[in-house]
């Protein structure tokens, strides 16, 4: 994973990434995220050196399944939905026409 | 000289789990509600929130696991699924990827010539829906996302179908089997049901797969036997005329009736999944799974074969009843009130369901135990079958037992010698030259007078003791004349 | 007396609230007076609710005079980090992205807070979304240190940290991923909890990366911290994730003057360096160790091999699920929307427009760890490493009860000294990454400063689930010294009351 660092000096990867993340970057921008975001890697490789074969990766998220409780529900106003949209229209968020 | 094909089909099956709530939060899964009326924080993707899962839901996906032969995984992951589009309110959907909690199961379908096949099922997943994105003719969309959050089975199969024939078979068999579970209603109209395609060709003959494409948009069970028939077809002309099958989706447009480009492999989208740290795993213990297992819901091929056996109901008759699962209640609740599954099954096929839609014979004014009852009150001769025809129409009319029908109007068919012989003496009187004439040997005559016997009487005579006393009071008639 | 409301810590002021001897409209009052007079220059506070804290201190004082029922921390003026959300209170993670969204419910520790009867004065500034350790990655203002206004306050919970050390609220919560509790309050010379991870309910907190999130306590002492943990920690039904075991209670009332005999303290060579380490830090920290040695302790060496791995392992699994857990701003349903004319660009130029560099480089770098082909290079791998990172601790507490390090190698920094070089800030959280990795508590406490008179922190980390021995530890500390109890000379204060005084 050495090449890490090399495939962020190609804008044309980064921008990628970036479109992927739906993220807007100049073009400066672009070029100085793709130099840091190298040198982090850079650093991150050194993970490479580790051996973890056999070895399970980490799950804190809890070893009991847990269900909902009945009756465990925030209830809104009507139309309490829309009280941060940035636009709505009967009763429903409004987005520009997708292509 | 042309080559002979075959097509490979396998089909991914959305189901929405009819749970009361959602798969991660509290809200209604009611169909129908205003827009935006079912959402909480946490289904429209608020900052902060954390989903909670349903157990309702896990219990449901379990049936179908169990009436579908699947392995049941111990321990089961939730993973998180990204794409940004308008109705998915966290950039990514909660699903099973690595882990699912169902894999490996079978269901059984029955083919055009009536063998049965069992088609094998890859896994079976639990997600969430989106919600839906509704195009205005402006060119803005507006976001519902009433039914984000909803809780969806993914049961994928293998890629074992061999036409559209089989795989609208198949799609029939999974139909009834979520139905009767009750963890489905099978609506397609709503979405409740839907399901995708992939639809490769290959040589008969030839062990490996064509390049398959992925056909999205089907809301019939006909829609998706000619969206299927037309992409086998589509493929098939392409690979004749020296093009190449492109790996892409397709969407079907059923007013067109062909398939179209929606997306290609090179656009396909990145999906990032990872384990979803919000959520701990899945564990199902084996008392869970007993436990379902013991109040699991009988299946619709072994219901058919126990009424054909059990209540002697012809393959038919069996299968009328056991196509709608709110049918097979009612019928098996008469069954118990008046032991004449025959007799019942006649009712209610021919007449009940004559008049009202399947599902909604559980609602209609006749009750199992009212229908019963009218079949039991024709075998006890308290009525013929000609008056039962009346009764019924006023039970399904007002809502009054056949008891009271029959009281209120006075039609107990009357079998009392005396009374009946009274009627037949006044036909007779009355009709002096149909007698004669039946007296000379014009035997068909006789229908006539019961027939008169019956409207005089208002149809209510017994018609046997109608007969035994025409005979007795006419004499024998002329033989040979 | 010389003393000022707004000089009590919050156990003090819990108890002379209890004694009816102040009331709590004045106590709110005293901290907006003083919020006022200081907060230009610190910069602490996003927002200031002056109105709703004074109503609810005045209920507090209606409901005490009236025998009615009362919480834990009735009428203890509270501050929150910008990440809590609190129902009809503008809550922004201090990020463009979210600059005027209003949430429509309260975070579940915010409403234990309320329950407790704690009077919230506002909310803290901090890093957009908690990336960063400076608190200088605030889309809005640039909260300094109350010890050295040209010094970052750490991050990111600096406003929080910054807030208690210039006396603007008696008690604060912060958020803690990397270190973003410990670090902040080792660099303002405050006390800072991060407790085990599932020890207290993530719901309604904006998450970064939701398997190292843990919220927790800051205060002026070891005992405040402890108050607010136990009002705070506990299951929550809404978290899947938070544990329902036990919470310890009753360590805000430890009686002074502990003694460690028994305690078997452990000194991670690791944590030690011949170089990143700063002479006073390391000379600090090894007197702090003595302390600890002196009140009756065991010091035992150990080992944590795997240290050198904690923070590339940190930025990839923290930057992964940052990407994902930031995926919902994008300006369809709340939050900044930017103009255009089709979906695409609406949902590029609201992220490029609503986040900053800092949020932007940690998405850029969790979006690559997460695609497809990269997976297992690099978020599976972390993951594995992590599992190793966990047993190193396991290990270790085998052979003792608390570890205890330096929490910061250096003390607080120039504002603006590190704000070019992303890696050199990342490696200021190398001595707190590794307690979120492993699921751990830690605490950072006062022991000492520097030449130029910054505070100093002593991190103790402990076994999961046992943060009691992290308070025994620390209130023995603290008991025998008096870093808590100073005080910026700037902020010319009458001097910190900690109720303790009169029984030592």
């Amino acid at each position: 994973m050495s090449s890490a660092r090399a495939l962020f000096e190609d804008k044309a990867t980064v921008r990628k990434i970036a479109i992927l993340a739906r993220l807007e970057l100049d073009d400066p921008t672009l070029e100085l995220l793709g130099r840091q975001l190298g040198d982090i890697l850079g650093y991150v490789d050194q993970l490479n050196a580790v051996d973890t074969s056999g070895v399970e990766p980490t799950v804190f998220a809890g070893e009991t399944t847990r269900f909902r409780p009945d009756d465990l529900r925030i209830r809104l106003a009507p139309g309490a939905s829309l009280d941060n949209a940035p636009d709505h229209s009967s009763g429903a968020f409004r987005v520009p026409k997708v292509i | 000289m042309s080559i002979k094909f075959e097509a490979v089909i396998g089909l991914e099956v959305h189901c929405q789990l009819a749970t009361r709530e959602k798969l991660f939060c509290g809200c209604p899964t009611d169909f129908g509600a205003p827009i935006n009326r079912n959402t909480c924080p946490i289904c429209l993707g608020m900052p902060g929130v954390l989903p909670v899962l349903n157990e309702q839901a896990v219990d449901m996906a379990i049936r179908a696991g169990l009436a579908l032969g699947c392995e049941i995984r111990e321990r089961s992951v939730f993973s998180r699924k990204h794409y940004f589009y308008p109705d998915l309110p966290k950039g990514y959907q909660i699903t099973q990827y690595e882990r699912p909690i169902l894999e490996r199961g079978g269901l059984s379908i029955e083919l055009e010539d009536g063998q049965r096949r069992v088609i094998g099922l890859t896994r079976i997943h639990m997600e969430e829906d989106a919600g839906k994105s509704i195009h205005m003719d402006t060119g803005a969309t507006l976001i519902d996302l009433n039914r984000a959050g909803h809780p969806l089975i993914e049961i994928v199969s293998e890629p074992e179908l061999r036409s559209a024939v089989e795989a609208v078979a198949y799609l029939k068999a999974l139909h009834e089997v979520v139905r009767y579970l009750g963890i489905c209603d099978g609506n397609m109209d709503e979405g409740s049901f839907r399901c995708d395609a992939n639809v490769s060709v290959r040589p008969v003959g030839r062990a490996a797969f064509g390049t398959r494409t992925e056909i999205k948009n089907m809301n019939t069970f006909r829609g998706v036997q000619r969206a299927i028939d037309h992409e086998i077809l589509r493929h098939i002309d392409v690979i004749e005329g020296g093009g190449v099958i492109v790996q892409e989706t397709r969407l079907w447009d059923e007013a067109a009736g062909r398939t179209r480009t929606m997306r290609s492999k090179e656009d396909a989208h990145d999906y990032r999944y990872f384990p979803e740290p919000d959520l701990p795993h899945l564990i199902i213990s084996t008392a869970r799974i007993e436990s379902l297992r013991a109040t699991q819901a009988e299946l619709p091929l072994a219901m058919r074969e126990r009424f054909v056996r059990d209540y002697g109901l012809s393959a038919y008759d069996a299968g009328v009843l056991t196509g709608e699962p709110s049918l097979v209640a009612y019928f098996e609740a008469a069954v118990v009130a008046h032991p004449n599954p025959k007799g019942i099954c006649n009712w209610l096929t021919s007449e009940l369901l004559g008049r009202v839609d399947a599902a909604k014979v559980p609602t209609s004014n006749v009750s199992p135990g009212a229908l019963a009852r009218l079949v039991a009150l024709i075998d006890d001769e308290t009525i013929n079958g000609k008056i039962a025809k009346t009764v019924f129409e006023k039970m399904l009319s007002t809502g009054m037992s056949p008891d009271a029908v029959v009281d209120a109007d006075g039609l107990r068919q009357v079998k009392d010698g005396g009374a009946v012989e009274l009627v037949v003496q006044q036909v007779i009187d009355a009709n002096p030259n149909q007698v004669s004439q039946y007296r000379s040997g014009k035997l068909g005559l006789k229908g006539f007078l019961v027939g008169q016997c019956m409207k005089v009487s208002g149809g209510k005579l017994n018609p046997s003791v109608v007969n035994d006393t025409l005979d007795r009071l006419l004499g024998p008639p002329a033989t040979g004349g | 007396m010389s003393n000022a409301l707004t000089d009590y810590s919050l156990c003090a002021l819990r108890d002379a609230l209890d004694r009816r001897e102040v009331l709590a409209v004045d106590v709110a009052q005293a901290y907006l007076d003083r919020v006022s007079a200081h907060d230009p220059v610190i910069r602490a506070y996003l927002t200031v609710d002056a109105e709703g804290a004074l109503q609810r201190a005045s209920e507090i004082d209606s409901n005490r005079a009236a025998g009615g029922p009362l919480g834990p921390l009735a009428g203890v003026p509270i501050a929150l980090k910008d990440i809590f959300l609190t129902k009809g209170l503008r809550t922004t993670c201090a990020s463009r992205i979210l600059e005027h969204f209003v949430p429509p419910y309260d975070a579940t520790v915010v409403t234990r807070l309320r329950e407790a009867g704690a009077v919230i004065l506002g909310k803290l500034n901090m890093d957009e979304f908690a990336m960063g350790s400076s608190t200088e990655n605030s889309a809005f203002q640039q909260t300094k240190n109350p010890w050295d206004t040209t010094r970052t306050p750490g991050g990111s919970s600096g406003g929080s940290s910054a807030a208690l050390a210039a006396q603007l609220c008696a008690g604060t919560l912060g958020t803690d991923t990397g270190g973003s509790i410990r670090q902040p309050a080792a660099l303002c010379g405050v006390v800072g909890l991060k407790p085990t991870y599932g020890r207290v309910s993530r719901f309604g907190v904006i998450a970064f990366a939701s398997s190292l999130d843990q919220v927790g306590p800051m205060g002026w002492t070891v005992r405040d911290a402890a108050a607010l943990h136990e009002v705070i920690a506990g299951f929550d039904p809404q978290d899947s994730t938070s544990s329902d075991r036990p919470v310890p209670t009753g360590h805000s009332r430890t009686p002074v003057g502990g003694r460690l005999d028994g305690v078997r303290v452990g000194v991670p060579t690791e944590y030690f360096p011949e170089t990143g380490l700063t002479p006073d830090v390391r000379l600090k920290v090894t007197e702090a160790i003595g302390k600890l040695r002196a009140l009756g302790a065991e010091i035992v060496p150990v080992s944590l091999p795997h240290s050198p791995y904690a923070v590339a392992t940190y930025y990839v699994i923290a930057t992964a699920e940052a990407s994902s857990n930031l995926a919902r701003f994008d300006g369809v349903r709340y939050g900044h929307r930017a103009k255009a004319d089709d979906l695409l660009s609406l949902y590029l130029r609201s992220r490029g427009e609503g986040f900053g560099m800092e949020v932007k480089r940690r998405i850029m770098l969790g979006t690559f760890a997460l695609s497809a082909g990269y997976y297992d290079a690099y978020y599976g791998k972390a993951g594995q490493i992590q599992t190793l990172i966990r047993r190193d601790f396991e290990q270790a507490f085998e052979r003792c009860d608390v570890i205890a390090t330096p929490t910061s190698p250096s003390t607080a920094f120039r504002l603006g000294e590190r704000t070019e070089d992303p890696m050199q800030m990342y490696l200021a959280d190398i001595f707190t990454i590794s307690c979120n990795l492993a699921g751990l508590p830690g605490l950072s406490l006062p022991c000492g400063f520097d030449a130029d008179g910054l505070p100093i922190g002593l991190q103790l980390l402990g076994r999961a689930f046992d943060e009691s021995m992290l308070f025994r530890v620390g209130c023995a500390f603290e008991d025998s010294t008096d870093h808590h109890v100073r005080r910026p000379p700037s902020l010319q204060t009458g001097g910190v009351v900690t109720g303790q005084e009169a029984q030592s």
